[in-house]
């Protein structure tokens, strides 16, 4: 029982960490259709500039909101550059696009940090838990990072559901071309898209880093569970993709808990061949919405 | 149906104008020398057979194509070179013949949508969370033009699940909300009965008293029922402009249906080969920065 309540709680940590991630990965495929490869590298990024301001003496959560803006500016940036002279064109172009902006980041990132690995710290302990004589497989930053998702994901959701700035984002996101006679200025949303979901990704970024070792590649295994994990959801469902990175995240830690750490992967893969082979749309998102 | 003001009251001055508008399509003329003009309270109507070129003339009021040579205006004002999103902001609004709702949104969403002319909260207070006084406003004002239409009881439902007609409604409130002073119908009557034709017809001819109306549509017992004038396309040129008395019984306008009377009901009544919006490469005009 101790190991089953050990495994469940780490595996809704590790979730939450995927959920944030697959929902950046959602907003950008969302607005664009794009599936983002340089997600993980972009978030990276932002992660290195939180670690330098840390190193700096800058306070561990003025360096996260550091962090943010750093997401939010390279996001728009990287939309408004690279991404938008594609957009419109073959959808293929902005994946490779993407892959490239991913070898690019990963390589500028190597140059200018080198690529030693590096602690980064964690704003509150790291340490489980301890009930009585017994340790919770829960820490405080465990707890943190649920929370901190959940923060985000009611600011998405108040921005989206209660806001004409997200029902404008909504808008351009489903039908360009209406928006656009409608009056919204829609290149406009899809940089705010591009630039949320880079804040949202640099959330996970700090959040994976927090008390453990950083390098140019520790976020590159996010690749591959984000994109499970939204795919798992559906790519166009923001709560799916949340759901479904918690499912990953549990189903992760049940693997490494009660079988072995190496069949995680493996069972990761699994899930994303079952899904794309039986509900390629994802659990929640519709079916004729899904054009990958 | 009664004539929309009877025809005597409408103003001299154009409100809108289309000057000599030629397109191309690669090697195809798809609007040649095209010039008309449409009053304030006006209802304007533009008919034609089956690839006459009113959508491709529509595309170009809205900016979605770019004319290779002629000029718009607005109240006198050169608006040309506007992109698709600021013609919204000019006072310019129209609706699809596929409609074009945003399934997954509300039907208030989807009006709420067309109201952002009327947003006082820009981006940067609406990014800060500020604008919530705004949502409210355009909420209501949502909600009136639904009213005004009699469909404010389907607010909370989504487009998919809604009968034709209502969905047709839904769309010209979303095109109505922002209080346009020219709208721009597009087949309005497709897919409808003939009670629910004269019931638009109706609205047509309510909606002269706060905007101008251009329409396109195949069913000329509702052309010729609600319009002030009407001009002719064939081919791409203007080939007849006048009243619907004039049109009815223009020579040229009876050989370009074939023989038939324009008035006949069963005049082409489907599809159209013109598309919705056309959005071809170098003749779009360009996103907006």
């Amino acid at each position: 029982m101790q190991q089953f309540l050990d495994t469940t709680l780490g595996g809704l940590v590790l979730g939450a960490v995927y959920a944030a991630f697959a929902l950046a990965l959602c907003l950008i495929w969302r607005s664009t259709r794009i599936v983002n490869f340089a997600q993980a590298a972009m978030a990276m990024v932002t992660t290195y500039i939180a670690l330098s301001l840390i190193n700096a003496d800058v306070p561990y959560w003025v360096a996260f909101v550091a962090a943010l803006a750093a997401g939010f500016g390279l996001g728009a940036l990287i939309e408004r550059v690279i991404i938008r002279p594609v957009e419109g064109k073959a959808e293929l172009n902005a994946v490779i696009l993407t892959l490239g902006l991913f070898m690019v980041l990963h390589g500028l990132t190597a140059i200018t940090f080198g690529v030693q690995h590096r602690g980064f710290p964690a704003p509150v302990s790291t340490n489980a838990i301890e009930v009585g004589d017994t340790s919770i497989g829960i820490t405080p930053f465990g707890i943190l990072s649920i929370v901190v998702v959940a923060v985000v994901m009611a600011g998405l959701v108040v921005l989206f559901r209660f806001t004409d700035l997200g029902l404008r984002m909504r808008a351009s996101a489903f039908n360009g071309e209406v928006s656009r006679l409608l009056g919204v200025r829609v290149g406009r949303m899809l940089t705010l898209g591009w630039a949320l979901a880079a804040a949202v990704g640099a959330v996970a970024g700090m959040l994976i880093a927090g008390g453990d070792l950083v390098n140019p590649s520790f976020m590159d295994p996010f690749v591959i569970y984000g994109f499970i994990a939204a795919v798992l959801g559906g790519l166009d469902s923001p709560l799916g993709s949340v759901i479904g990175g918690l499912i990953l995240g549990l189903s992760l830690s049940y693997v490494t808990g009660y079988v072995g750490e190496h069949l995680a992967p493996l069972v990761a893969l699994g899930i994303l061949m079952v899904v794309l082979l039986v509900r390629p749309s994802g659990l929640f998102a519709a079916a004729a919405a899904r054009r990958v | 149906m009664q004539k929309p003001g009877g025809g005597n009251d409408l103003q001299t001055s154009p409100l809108f104008a289309v000057e000599g508008v030629s397109v191309r399509f690669g090697g195809v003329r798809a609007l040649e020398g095209v010039s008309l003009e449409v009053a304030p309270h006006e209802v304007l109507g533009v008919i034609g057979p089956n690839g006459a070129g009113k959508t491709t003339l529509f595309n170009v009021v809205c900016g979605f194509v770019s004319p290779a040579e002629g000029e718009l205006r607005l109240r006198g004002e050169r608006i040309r070179d506007l992109r698709p999103h600021q013609l919204a902001g000019h006072g310019i609004a129209r609706t699809l013949q596929g409609l074009g709702l945003f399934e997954r949104m509300t039907v208030l969403d989807n009006v709420m949508v067309g109201a952002d002319r009327l947003a006082r909260a820009g981006f940067l207070r609406g990014l800060l969370g500020l604008g919530h006084r705004d949502d409210a406003r355009l909420a209501a004002k949502a909600r009136e033009v639904l009213g005004e239409l009699g469909i404010e009881s389907y607010a909370a439902r989504y487009p998919g699940s809604l009968p034709y007609p209502i969905r047709k409604k839904v769309a010209l409130a979303r095109a109505l909300v922002a209080e346009p002073e020219l709208l721009l119908l597009d087949e309005p009557a497709s897919g409808l009965s003939a009670e629910e034709m004269t019931e638009l017809g109706e609205i047509i001819t309510g909606l002269t008293e706060r905007t101008a109306v251009m329409l396109v549509e195949h069913h000329m017992d509702l052309v010729m029922s609600v319009c002030h004038r009407i001009t002719v396309l064939d081919f791409g040129r203007v080939i007849a402009a006048g009243t619907p008395e004039e049109i009815r019984n223009d020579p040229a306008v009876l050989a370009a249906y074939l023989g038939e009377s324009v008035d006949d009901p069963e005049v082409p009544t489907g599809s159209t080969t013109d598309g919705d919006v056309v959005s071809t490469g170098s003749t779009t005009r360009g996103e907006e920065a």
